[in-house]
């Protein structure tokens, strides 16, 4: 069983490395691409359901860490809804020239606006850098999981996973 | 006195499919709960289940509540809330009902006539679904206003909308504490802390990476010292431990909160199934006093089944199939064919398996193999 993540409360590094569902960073730069940080073995598999692609593999038994195949995956983020445990983030290095956009379930109420400053915070919820809210996508499907999409500079992508929450 | 072919005492997800499989195989059903809603605990669950499809995994427990009491209700199983079981003598089990107002939290105005009437029932069978019931812990000062069970707070903040207090202070890292403690963010409340006592966080890893990336420290080799405060709880103080559970002297730490949570652990709430003379067995993968009972989870005393945490706390999903196991096999013992379906029965047990495999859950499905070993000796045949 993996180590960091039971001490620290979130996957190192090298813990998301290693996961067969963290895409390579060759893939990462050629474009939209999930990054599923689902590292222990746990009996759930809505994600190999939700991709249209059949990009995700869980297979028997249901323990099993989902598998990402890199190219295969279009990057739709169709996915990041579906992820019980919200473990799934949509990166795109090439959003635009220098900035990368990170999507990311966010289920908090107020939700950000499209445009707003934010401040995004990583893995530990340490601010990283400011960001911009490209998108707040909700539909029907998501199921009440909003997914919000920021935009960092290219080199804070791999550590942004949300935003510093707004107190009512 | 009324007669029926099948009792189910608590109309949680095994409760539930239980009646729902009995109904199914022509028995007459009810179900009795003592809460005003039914569904368990499954009413409080807000967010997406883990599991598999089949388990209806990425579903909203709010949700599977919802499904599972209109199936009941349109196979013909009778549910009755608000009715409490305080006795079962040989086949008849004993009922306090209450009518009245909705909530006991926020009581309606109109409704202030409330009244009660007690009955019996005679049962041919009976299916114990009870749940759990949460663990305390013993501190100075856990007596005070603002201590609470997790569950209760999940209680107050996702069925009453009430929240308990702003700076709340989890105490244990299993699933519940992490659950819980990102539902109190989302109901507008602040979690300074979680602690645990042990080196290690118990809860899956992503539960504790949705409260990480919130800023919410989980600090591992922590325990709660003491509560203090005026008339309810204003500060706690916690401090590492070391491996031997002694507290390092110097590691105090002083917090702000007003609401201290405790989820350690869950027990199977046994008091009825003990009282209906079930033998006991002690086993601490599975929570504590569990009901002995055989691969059909039928228990020492004849003709009384248990499923759900009640015979082991586990999950949401394992309880669905323990019920409609014990549910398939209550329906089969007062059928001439007692065999029961057997293909769905061995389909129902690959995939309790399946869900008890994997790190998480294997000491589980070794508990339970033990505790069907002791039935064989002690369960009727």
């Amino acid at each position: 069983m993996s180590q960091v993540i039971n001490s620290r409360g979130y996957p190192s590094q090298q813990e998301l490395r290693n996961a067969p569902g963290y895409p390579s960073q060759e893939r990462l730069e050629k474009g939209p691409v999930v990054a599923i940080e689902c590292i222990e073995e746990i009996p759930c598999n809505p994600c190999e359901q939700a991709c249209p692609q059949h990009a995700i593999t869980i297979g028997t038994p249901i323990t099993n860490c989902p598998h990402l195949d890199e190219d295969k995956c279009i990057g739709c983020g169709l996915c990041v809804s579906q992820c019980p445990g919200l473990a799934i983030f949509l990166i795109d290095l090439t959003h635009s020239q220098g900035s990368a956009s990170v999507a990311f379930p966010y289920e908090y109420l107020p939700l950000p606006k499209e445009g707003q400053t934010v401040c995004a915070v990583n893995r530990a919820g340490e601010p990283v850098c400011s960001g911009t809210v490209v998108r707040v996508q909700n539909p029907k499907r998501n199921d009440r999981t909003p997914v919000v999409t920021v935009a960092v500079p290219c080199k804070y992508a791999t550590q942004v996973r949300g935003i510093l929450r707004s107190r009512r | 006195m009324r007669e029926v072919d099948l009792a189910v005492v608590g109309a949680g997800p095994a409760g539930l499919t239980a009646a729902i499989e009995g109904a199914k195989r022509g028995c007459s059903t009810v179900v009795l709960d003592m809460n005003p809603h039914p569904g368990g605990q499954l009413i409080k669950q807000i967010h997406k289940f883990f599991g598999s499809r089949e388990h209806r995994a990425g579903t909203r427990g709010i949700e599977i509540a919802d499904t599972l009491f209109h199936e009941a209700e349109s196979t013909g199983v009778e549910v009755m809330v608000r009715a409490e079981v305080y006795a079962i003598h040989d086949s008849t089990l004993e009922v306090a009902q209450t009518f009245g107002e909705d909530s006991p939290i926020l009581p309606s105005k109109e409704a202030t006539t409330s009244h009660s009437r007690s009955l019996s029932i005679v049962a041919r069978r009976i299916v114990l679904a009870m749940g759990g019931a949460e663990n305390a812990l013993n501190f100075p000062g856990w007596t005070l206003p603002g201590v609470m069970g997790a569950g209760a707070a999940q209680t107050m903040i996702n069925l009453w909308r009430v929240l308990p207090g702003e700076r709340i202070l989890m105490v244990g890292a299993g699933n519940v504490g992490l659950i819980v403690s990102y539902q109190l963010m989302q109901a507008g409340g602040e979690v300074v802390a979680v602690i645990e006592a042990t080196p290690r966080i118990g809860g899956y890893g992503v539960h504790a990476a949705k409260i990480s990336r919130a800023g919410v420290p989980i600090l591992t080799s922590h325990t709660i010292v003491g509560a203090s405060g005026e008339s309810r709880v204003e500060r706690a103080v916690i401090a590492k431990v070391d491996p031997s559970w002694r507290i390092v002297p110097g590691s105090e730490e002083e917090l702000e909160v007003d609401t201290i949570c405790i989820a350690v652990g869950l027990r199977p709430n046994a008091r009825l199934a003990s009282l209906a003379g079930c033998k006991l067995h002690y086993s601490p993968s599975l929570g504590g006093w569990v009901p002995i009972h055989n691969s059909r989870m039928e228990t020492t005393v004849p003709r009384i089944y248990i499923a759900g945490d009640l015979s082991g706390v586990e999950e949401a999903s394992t309880a669905l199939e323990e019920g409609r196991l014990a549910g398939i096999c209550a329906a089969a013992s007062l059928s001439k064919e007692r065999a029961g379906d057997p293909e769905e029965i061995k389909a129902i047990e690959q995939r309790l398996l399946s869900l008890r495999s994997g790190p998480f859950c294997q000491r589980r499905q070794d508990a339970k193999q033990e505790l069907i070993g002791i039935a064989e000796t002690q369960c009727p045949k």
